[in-house]
């Protein structure tokens, strides 16, 4: 058996080994458990691990290899803790589903496990999936395998750094307004969201209906487009989504001749880091090596993509959220007096600050009088970006951007400050507006921690995105391991503000 | 419109002074459960009176994670109510979440329909007391229906007293019609004949059996009262949830001298969601909840618009079965049946379907209208029965009519043949012979007869032959008593007078 | 829908009050201590000052996006599919009572 580096291995390459017999299912799981045993203790990605299950299954997986020879059998994987698994308590990270066992799998996770993946465990996340640090998890705190003292993101943190720290081959994260990408950049990996209606959403616990997606988190963009292949498909589960108008092809590409990649000023202006800047640049430089044009765009409302998104969101959330109420499984308070009693204190416990100050606003935007002023207007906001993109998509084939505006940064250096947090999702949260595809590829590091190139296109173009993301990739050339820092100060970016994001015109690219 | 049948209600109940005339303005509204095999958004099967929570799925249970699904034939059985209350079909319609907290909803909102409804805009034309009413539509739209509580550890099985209280998601999901007036209801018995009415079409449209004991319609009523003859609404309260007729007619017979007694003393009416208790007949106001009508309807993101074709609407319309309505218009038009017999027969499409049977097998149509509503109807009620699963088949009673028709047997020996038939299961022509039970019509058998009792009366024969015509009563129900009953009236009728007027 | 707004006043239509956040906290069935009551009127207030900025835009025409699917029409046969067995049902159940969910006192 060859020493095998979690830390590189591809799904393509273990899928070749596991085929010329190099290395059996069993042998290839064991590597991602000890792995998990190595270095957990300082990544904290899993909330639970289910090393029995996957040793047992990868056992099976090799004694049954004639029967399971698909492409994705014996290959470990890693699922948020936001998808239910039959059999395999799922929590969403929060007190309030602390005890919950499925009586029923999500569709995505079931198609992937019908091609007999091995479950390595189930990962850590921000409460709900809302967030972008994962911070918010009641269960603990995840670090980012780059720098231990810095967050892997969120809200799929936990996902992300399990891929980055070698702890699974691949995973399952969710994104509500970038939930998998930016974790995905702050990590070094791939992550990406489908278009809208792409996977199933049946067996997601439901944060944002209209917003959220199921996607990969891999450490290539060929192993992305290869899990995405298992996870799209109609689900007549799910009224929502739709088939594919072509099944997803596993890229190749290594140029970019005539592509024209559009780059949106506006999202230039939103204090991007001089490091995540310079990055960025260097690769618009590469895309333009690769065949490809720039062009200049303009998004004109992406300033109000982020307000509307923080009504619209939290909205749906406070309904999607009010079933959460100790009548039929998860947490109940202690000895309720009343039925209002049980509902008040069972959510006023069970959920953390985060969650309830979403629940607040969403609430609050529905009420009676401000329906309008809230959530009426922000659908409307939403259909103005929407024409945006329709309008750049004329005129370009890809649009290209930072994925987040920062490198991963301190913990805690923005828990006190809601405000402060949403701004991580600022390049992001327009593709869920619009139900727009959208990745996250490494594109260097800046201060030693890496940095996410956003493509995002056209409503059910992935294949054009992953080819592109592909040819890309090879010509970046990213080395994808994390070193696990120990913490050390950054130094501070000059004419930075780490407290806060700010429009800034004049950064924006001439 | 409905005006000049708006029940004046004369002011000064209780022996204060008139003050005015007032009338009653009333809106309801119909819930109506779907007779389709499964839920509004999944699977599971829709049931009744089964153990508890057997029929259950991780959607109607709200499990994280589940999504609606719509069931397409619940769309198609409101789009049928929808046209046979003259609705516009809309072409696009969309869900709403409806948002509140019940442990029968366990979503805790309930997916409706809000401001882009299945349909809007129809009427319904009922008759009261021999008059014809229209009341106007607002909207008919789809949603599901609330799980079941129950309230235990107090004496009365009602929330207040409780202990605790337990669900049972069997019912919860189930499709559910609601179906909106405009305050068009002139007074509690058009109410009540309005919902009698629109209920028989419901169940004659095959979309739903309309059981009230098991809750599968229930009605709301919103009810205000105004001077005799304003064009203004007053401030209206609303009494929910009823099942029964008597009830909804009781109560609106009680909360609209209450209204009037509150408005002529000053006060002002208070608009609120009232009980009806029948034992006391009074209503009294339900506890209100402030924040329970902020329901913060939003469109639901977990479904997609259903756009409606024109050309579906119309294969629907055209396949709708017949109505009550129409078909009492076509009884007594194609039968010569008067609008109540009409009525009676026609509203039912089971009754309907069994006089047509009869009438079909030969017998005669005002014969079979009379048997069908006299003798058939009372069987089904003292048995239990539905029309058409008597003990007495169409084919049967058309030939007993038959034989009334031809003199075979007389109409009241009919009547005994008719109870032999139920109990017997046998032919009518069997048990007339088995029981002697023929009309004796022969001449020369009954001028026998008829002579005897001439001969042994003579004291009446004096007094019928003194001008008592009268007394020709008592001979007739003489011979009837010498033949057993079976001597034909009409002939001993002629036989007598020709015997004592000779 | 044409719901009036509560308070016409342009500015004062992101400033949220402990009242409101009283209130809004009844609706959503969520029991807040009084010092988070407070905090949290400080930090909705905030946010609710950033989503103001919507208010720049005039869209009284723009439509609104309720589905970003171009989809109609999906739905599903009236065929019934297995439930759950009653076990699992109430297997996650805090409390039961008969085979029902158990609820305290409503009244």
């Amino acid at each position: 058996m060859t020493t095998l580096d979690p830390l590189r291995l591809t799904a393509r390459d273990a899928k070749r080994l596991l085929v010329d017999g190099e290395i059996s299912a069993a042998e290839l799981t064991k590597v991602y458990l000890d792995q998990i045993a190595a270095v957990e203790p300082k990544v904290r990605a899993y909330i639970l691990v289910t090393s029995d299950n996957a040793a047992k299954y990868s056992t099976k997986v090799d004694r049954e290899m004639q029967a399971m020879r698909g492409p994705l059998a014996g290959l470990p994987i890693a699922v948020k803790d936001n998808m239910v698994t039959e059999g395999v308590t799922t929590t969403c990270a929060s007190r309030i589903l602390h005890n919950y066992q499925p009586v029923y799998t999500a569709t995505a996770v079931r198609q992937v496990w019908e091609d007999h993946v091995v479950m390595l465990g189930k990962t850590n996340l921000d409460e709900f999936a809302m967030g972008s640090s994962t911070e918010n998890s009641s269960c603990q705190v995840t670090a980012n395998p780059w720098d231990l003292s810095t967050v892997p993101g969120g809200s799929s943190g936990g996902s992300a750094a399990a891929v980055a720290a070698g702890e699974a081959l691949w995973a399952l994260g969710s994104d509500t307004g970038g939930s998998i990408r930016q974790p995905a950049s702050l990590c070094g990996i791939v992550g990406m969201k489908p278009t809208y209606g792409a996977v199933s959403r049946y067996g997601l616990i439901a944060f944002a209906s209209s917003l959220d997606q199921i996607g990969p988190l891999t450490r290539s963009v060929y192993d992305c487009a290869l899990l995405l292949q298992h996870l799209v498909g109609r689900d007549p589960r799910d009224a929502t989504s739709v088939e594919l108008p072509e099944p997803v092809a596993l890229p190749s590409a290594e140029r970019l001749d005539g592509l024209r990649m559009g780059v949106p000023s506006e999202y230039l202006a939103v204090g991007i880091e001089p490091g995540v800047r310079a990055r960025f640049d260097e690769t618009l430089a590469r895309v333009e090596e690769l065949g490809a044009t720039c062009v200049e765009i303009s998004l004109p409302h992406t300033e109000y993509a982020l307000p509307a998104y923080y009504i619209i969101a939290p909205a749906e959330a406070s309904a999607n959220l009010a079933r959460f109420d100790g009548v039929r499984y998860g947490y109940r308070c202690a000895d309720p007096v009343d039925l209002t009693d049980l509902y008040e204190r069972t959510r006023g416990e069970g959920f953390g600050p985060e969650v309830k100050r979403r629940i607040m606003i969403g609430t609050y935007a529905l009420s009676a009088g401000y329906y309008d002023a809230y959530y009426g207007r922000a659908q409307k906001v939403r259909t103005l970006v929407r024409r945006d993109f329709e309008a750049a998509f004329a005129e370009v084939d890809l649009i290209a951007s930072p994925t987040s505006p920062t490198v991963a940064f301190k913990a805690g250096s923005r828990t006190d400050d809601p405000l402060a947090m949403y701004m991580s999702d600022v390049c992001t949260i327009p593709a869920n507006l619009a139900g727009l595809p959208a990745i996250s590829i490494p594109c260097g590091l800046s201060d030693g921690l890496p940095v996410g190139l956003q493509l995002i296109g056209p409503a059910f173009s992935e294949n054009r995105m992953l080819e592109a993301a592909h040819a890309l990739e090879g010509a970046i050339g990213f080395d994808t391991a994390p070193p696990f820092a120990d913490p050390r100060p950054r130094p501070e970016a000059e004419g930075w503000n780490p407290g806060g994001i700010t429009y800034r015109p004049e950064d924006a690219q001439s | 419109m409905n005006g000049d049948r708006r029940q004046p209600i004369e002011g000064g109940a209780g022996g204060a002074p008139l003050t005015g005339r007032w009338e009653p303005v009333i809106g309801l509204e119909m819930h109506v459960e779907l007779d389709t095999q499964t839920k509004m958004f999944c699977g599971c099967a829709v049931t009744k009176g089964d153990d508890p929570n057997l029929h259950t799925c991780p959607v109607c249970l709200a499990h994280p994670g589940a999504l609606p699904v719509v069931n397409r034939r619940a769309v198609e059985y409101a789009v049928r109510i929808a046209l046979a209350l003259n609705c516009t079909v809309q072409p696009r319609n969309i869900f709403h979440r409806k948002n509140y907290f019940y442990p029968d909803l366990p979503k805790a909102y309930q997916i409706s329909q809000y401001d882009e409804p299945l349909a809007t805009g129809g009427w319904f034309e009922y008759w009261v007391d021999g008059e014809k009413l229209r009341c106007r539509i607002n909207r008919v739209h789809m949603e599901e229906d609330a799980a079941k509580l129950v309230h235990a550890g107090g004496e009365t099985g009602r929330i207040a007293g409780s202990d605790y209280s337990m669900v049972d998601f069997n019912r919860g999901g189930t499709p559910l019609i609601e179906i909106v007036t405009e305050p068009d209801v002139p007074s509690p018995e058009a109410a009540r004949e309005f919902l009698h009415q629109l209920r028989a079409t419901v169940v004659a449209l095959g979309v739903s059996e309309c059981n009230m004991e098991e809750g599968q319609v229930r009605w709301d009523a919103n009810v205000s009262v105004r001077p005799a003859g304003s064009e203004q609404l007053g401030t209206r309260t609303e009494l929910k949830n009823m099942n029964s007729f008597r009830y909804l007619q009781q109560a609106l017979d009680a909360e609209i001298p209450r209204q009037v007694e509150a408005l002529e003393a000053g006060e002002v009416i208070e608009q609120e969601t009232l009980h009806f208790d029948p034992d006391t007949g009074t209503t009294t106001p339900l506890r209100s909840k402030e924040e329970a009508h902020d329901y913060r309807y939003f469109p639901e993101p977990d479904l997609v618009p259903l756009e409606i074709a024109p050309a579906w609407v119309e294969g629907l319309r055209a396949t709708q079965p017949e109505l009550p309505a129409a078909r009492v218009e076509r009884f007594m038009g194609q039968y010569g049946l008067s609008r109540a017999d009409a009525t009676v027969l026609g509203s039912s499409g089971a009754l309907a379907g069994f006089y047509e049977e009869v009438v079909a097998a030969g017998a005669g149509d005002k014969p079979a209208a009379n048997w069908t509503m006299g003798e058939y109807l009372a069987h089904l009620n003292a048995a239990g029965l539905e029309a058409g699963h008597g003990h007495v088949t169409a084919e049967r009673l058309a030939r007993l009519v038959k034989l009334v028709e031809d003199g075979t047997v007389s109409t009241s020996a009919a009547k005994d043949v008719f109870t032999r038939m139920i109990e017997e299961r046998a032919e009518p022509e069997a048990i007339i012979e088995e029981h002697g039970l023929g009309q004796i019509s022969d001449t020369s058998e009954l001028e026998a007869i008829v002579s005897g009792v001439v001969a042994a009366n003579p004291a009446q024969v004096e007094q019928y032959r003194g001008g008592k015509q009268q007394v020709i009563g008592y001979f007739v129900g003489q011979v009837m008593k010498a033949s057993g009953g079976r001597a034909n009236p009409q002939v001993v009728n002629d036989l007598l007078r020709r015997a004592l007027d000779a | 829908m044409a719901v009036p707004l509560r308070r016409p006043q342009q500015e004062e239509r992101d400033m949220i009050s402990e009242d409101d956040v009283r209130y809004v906290a009844r609706l959503a069935r969520l029991h807040i201590e009084q010092d988070e009551a407070a905090r949290m009127t400080g930090e909705l207030a905030k946010i609710l000052a950033h989503v103001d900025k919507m208010s720049e835009l005039a869209i009284a025409d723009v439509p609104p996006t309720a589905h970003v699917l171009d989809v109609v029409n999906v739905t599903r046969e009236d065929k019934e599919r297995p439930s759950l067995p009653r076990e699992e049902a109430l297997h996650n159940a805090p409390a039961v009572s008969d085979d029902c969910f158990r609820v305290p006192r409503m009244g």
